[in-house]
């Protein structure tokens, strides 16, 4: 690799991280404000390029370009006022799932307006050609994107530092209630800057249009790329967001350039995770005020009242009995939402009462179900002790990741806990010897005596119902006590003698264990495996469950893995644009069931 | 209302009897370009069979499912599709994951699977079942017929890049194996692994570059493939250097590209406007007038998969799984792109696939200088397959 072909990477690189730059800005200047961790914020570039496209044809590229992003803006504006606004005194995290069917909605709203074809759009008009640098041909638009970077880099700075609406926005990320009781009229604060944010997402795509194609796969591609960005820079800060665009686009061209374009795959979550374990708060970041309407978080109800035990009990029963009057499908179904109720609450244990939350806890889901794939296809044990020592590889994975994960807290830890399972994932993806590759594995039938749907379905059944109660009983146990102390007053929790990291640490491997239990019953059930089962979507389903049913419930996660689950069976069965109908189904109980749908069963104090 | 309801109850049980059903699944939300034509495609073969009187004296009956994109929900959604609508056979299915997961638990659960578009080699080798049998020329299959015209450029130092999952992977090294088979000097310079959906394509062209390749092979799709192609024409890659790229040529990929298109392209396709045996002028008016649209490479894969099932049954006269999986081996039918075997040995179909180069006609891609290349010729000797497949 000569000096030209080094100095082109990095301009390459400088390019790149403009484009990433300028979605990342706008994640992290929503967030700051906010604290809304924005799943659509990748659908609103979606909807820039889109927009750009179909306006570039009617009013040409250079009009197109800031029609789409204000466009984009206003969309921002009308989901804050109309959604989110009514959801900031609901539980932290529950904007997420809003975001979330926003995706779902959006992906289908796009697909029904633009059709299915990549739409690829024009070249920007008086940058279409490439100048010469080192005797290397490079795009005139490329340098232009370089600028843009920097340039609007300073315009937020002179925003957020020079204006008075930048004052406000600044001081209601350091004390929100502080800037309240000053006067600042924080609900169109809130409004002003997801509006902007949105803007931001919406200019970058529709400035992205001239190098690629507007698509309907590029909201979630570009999603976790953002959040990488906005963490590794420092959660809020403007600069970091730019500091860490440009390490992370660097390090790809490099990657690729020298040779490592498999290590493409996965270097930002390597980054990410690097970064995170040295600087706890990212490359620019500082500790984050709690916020205190959010502090006071609710006890997960007290022992379950004898009704509802009872109709536990009554509802296990028919559990049990149900394969006396149905065969087939329904089994079939219930199993997985068995599964799925498990690998829940697992992940309800961590976040609940330990207040840990994981956006990668497919991690453990996955290692359980590819260490089961991998003890039965190599011949290494039988499947009922590959069942029996899957989870434990899960466990193990938990145990090495949770002692990093433990040591930060709030959203840090949540995307360090995706940089793992990112990284897992990968090896997944890559190692093709051991794990198949993309492909994955075939082939993992259960022993004959557990072959049948029935057989299967009561396997299913004990295991989960044995692991959800003990999960419930964990919670109203000693160790659930102080997991839920160290969640509210971490202080007094160690001043009164409890570890708290170690309580952290244990129940981290723990719900990872029972997350393992889930996927290796999961990979039985299928008869196969494969990358997906570890991938950021099955992590965020797992979010939507325990979203769906309440975070600050005893039974909600396994009642929102049930409806998930059946939803999405019964939605993509019978519609067409299945997919939004999801969308809109769970954007209805967030509003109407903030608390989740758990908090209908719950025991009013 | 109520006596409505159950009169319609009662019209669709007796229905219910008299088809047949065929249970597909597919990722239509995940790659809809393709499978929104593919679904055409296939309800215009079910409507030809219908409107001829069906098979064994019933009408055919489609049954479609999303299938979620993923291996785990497909596998579910096939369980649903055999225990609740008692399908006769199982049809679909697009990556190869979902495809080879389906394939297994067809094999478990001993029903036919007729795998349609999925393009890896091992769901009929090294994976390869009594109950799967796949339609498409496979990824080997496909790398295979660009070799004739890769060995008559003479070229020696070779780059190659390819979407880093199992497609792009089986096509890289295929692609290796049998060029330097037929050529043995062949050196290759730089081989570069591209994120699927997001490649770092300005990063790859100058990296190529590096490499001072005198030819180039991509495996590239979709809008991997667009931003390549933006990029090294903006940067000049393809001045001097050909470039050889698989499936390039299909109008679900070709014809995002536009003006665009890059002159001289050596690519496997489907020149839809072009191809005049009278099977394909049939398709394509049928095809036209039906959807007033033109047919993609996923309306041919979908028609012939129905079409397919239709001829086993009448071949089997019966909808039996164990007489339906005898009667495909060995199974001759016509296609729009001309007669087919369903290879006993390996359970592969000889579909073809046309082979030719990409050339801009005003503003939209076209296909010139293409040959129709067999798929019965584009296959590995049979000691070769009979030791990859352990049945």
């Amino acid at each position: 690799m000569g000096w030209e072909s080094i100095l082109i990477q990095f301009l390459n690189g400088l390019a790149g991280a403009s484009s990433l730059f300028l979605v990342a800005a706008g994640l992290s200047l929503i967030f700051g404000v906010t604290r809304i961790v924005n799943f659509a914020h990748g659908s609103l570039y979606m909807l820039g390029m889109y927009l750009a496209v179909w306006l570039a044809g009617r009013f040409g590229f250079w009009v197109a370009v800031p029609l789409a992003a204000v466009a984009v803006g206003l969309a921002g504006f009308l989901v804050e006022f109309l959604l989110l606004r009514k959801i900031y005194k609901a539980p932290e995290l529950l904007q997420l799932l809003a975001t979330f069917a926003l995706v779902l909605v959006i992906k289908d709203a796009a697909l029904w307006a633009w059709g299915p074809e990549d739409l690829l759009g024009p070249r920007a008009p008086g940058l279409a050609g490439a100048v010469n640098i080192a005797g290397v041909a490079f795009p005139e638009y490329d340098l232009f994107l370089i600028l843009v970077g920097p340039v609007v880099l300073a315009k937020l700075w002179f925003l957020l530092y020079r204006t008075r609406w930048g004052i406000l926005v600044r001081a209601a990320s350091e004390d929100r209630e502080m800037a309240g009781a000053l006067g600042v009229n924080q609900r169109w604060l809130f409004t002003g800057v997801f509006a902007l944010g949105a803007l931001l997402a919406g200019l970058g795509g529709a400035l992205q249009i001239p190098r690629e194609p507007a698509n309907l796969n590029v909201d979630l591609q570009l999603i976790s790329d953002a959040f990488v960005v906005v963490v590794v820079g420092g959660l809020g800060s403007i600069p970091g967001a730019f500091l860490a665009a440009l390490l992370i686009a660097e390090a790809k061209a490099f990657c690729t350039g020298l040779g490592y374009s498999e290590a493409t795959l996965v270097i930002e979550f390597v980054i990410m995770a690097v970064i995170l374990v040295g600087r706890p708060w990212g490359l620019l970041g500082r500790a984050q005020a709690p916020v205190k309407s959010q502090e006071i978080a609710q006890a997960p109800s007290g022992f379950p009242i004898r009704g509802i035990l009872i109709a536990g009990a009554v509802l296990l029963a028919a559990l049990a009995l149900l394969p006396l009057a149905s065969g087939g499908y329904t089994l079939v179904l219930l199993t997985d939402m068995l599964i799925f109720a498990l690998f829940a609450v697992s992940l309800h244990f961590i976040m609940g009462p330990g207040g840990l939350y994981s956006f990668g806890h497919a991690a453990y889901f996955g290692i359980g179900a590819y260490a089961a794939g991998i003890l039965l296809l190599n011949k290494i044990t039988t499947m009922e002790f590959a069942l029996a020592l899957a989870p434990l590889a899960a466990g193990a994975g938990a145990l090495v990741f949770g002692w990093f994960c433990v040591r930060l807290s709030g959203v840090y830890s949540a995307m360090l806990t995706l940089a793992f399972a990112q990284i897992a994932w990968s090896a997944a993806f890559q190692w093709n010897a051991l794990t198949g590759g993309s492909n994955g594995m075939v082939g993992i039938w259960p022993a004959p005596w557990l072959a049948s749907k029935t057989a299967f379905y009561y396997l299913t059944l004990l295991l989960c119902a044995a692991g959800v109660s003990f999960f419930w009983r964990a919670i109203h146990s000693p160790f659930g006590y102080a997991l839920r102390a160290g969640r509210d007053s971490p202080q007094r929790a160690d001043a009164s003698g409890i570890d708290v990291r170690a309580v952290q640490w244990a129940a981290f491997t723990i719900a990872g264990l029972a997350a393992g239990v889930a996927g290796s019953l999961y990979a039985f059930s299928k008869g196969s495996i494969s990358p997906e089962s570890l991938g950021i979507q099955r992590s965020v389903d797992g979010l939507v469950m325990v979203m769906l049913g309440g975070i600050q419930t005893l039974t909600g996660p396994v009642w929102g893995a049930a409806l998930f689950t059946w939803l999405q069976d019964a939605a993509a069965r019978n519609l067409e644009y299945w997919r939004a109908v999801t969308g809109m189904v769970i954007l209805v109980l967030v509003l109407v069931l903030p608390n989740g749908i758990g908090s209908l069963f719950q025991a009013k104090k | 209302m109520r006596s409505l309801f159950l009169i319609t109850l009662l019209v669709s049980s007796s229905a219910f009897s008299q088809t047949i059903k065929i249970g597909e699944l597919n990722s239509y939300k995940v790659f809809p370009a393709f499978l929104e034509p593919y679904k055409k495609g296939m309800e215009l073969a079910l409507e030809e069979i219908n409107a001829s009187g069906g098979v064994l004296g019933k009408k055919l009956e489609l049954v479609t499912r999303d299938d979620g994109g993923n291996p785990g929900d497909a596998v579910r959604v096939a369980e649903e599709l055999i225990s609740r609508e008692n399908v006769a056979v199982l049809m679909g299915t697009f990556a190869s994951n979902v495809g080879l997961a389906v394939s297994n638990l067809a094999a478990q659960r001993k029903i036919l699977f007729v795998a349609s578009e999925p393009l890896t080699d091992k769901i009929v080798w090294e994976n390869g079942n009594r109950y799967t049998f796949r339609l498409r020329p496979s990824t080997y299959m496909q790398t295979a017929m660009l070799i004739p015209e890769a060995t008559k450029l003479k070229k020696k130092r070779w780059a190659i890049v390819y979407p880093n999952y199992e497609y792009g992977q089986s096509a890289t090294a295929s692609f290796k194996k049998l060029l330097k088979a037929a050529q043995p000097d062949v050196e290759f310079v730089a081989e570069l692994a591209a994120p699927l959906g997001k490649i770092d394509a300005g990063a790859v062209v100058q990296a190529l570059a590096d490499a001072k390749p005198d030819a180039i092979f991509s495996s590239l799709f979709a809008a991997d493939l667009q931003k390549f192609v933006r990029e090294g024409n903006t940067r000049g890659l393809f001045k001097t250097t050909p470039v050889f790229n698989l499936l390039a040529g299909e109008p679900e990929y070709l014809d995002t590209l536009k003006e665009e298109t890059p002159d001289g392209w050596w690519v496997t396709g489907y020149p839809w406007r072009e191809i005049n045996t009278p099977e394909h002028k049939k398709f394509l008016a049928a095809y036209q007038k039906r959807w007033n649209d033109y047919p993609r490479q996923g309306s041919v894969v979908g028609y012939t998969a129905v079409q397919a099932v239709a001829a086993a049954m009448k071949k089997a006269k019966s909808p039996d799984t164990e007489k339906l999986v005898e009667a495909m081996k060995g199974l001759e039918m016509p296609t729009p792109f001309g007669p087919i075997v369903w290879r006993p040995i390996d359970h592969q179909s000889t579909m073809g696939a046309y082979v030719g180069q990409l050339a801009r006609k005003g503003n939209q891609g076209t296909m010139v200088n293409w040959r129709f290349a067999d798929g019965a010729s584009h296959l590995p000797p049979y000691e070769e397959v009979k030791a990859l497949r352990k049945e």
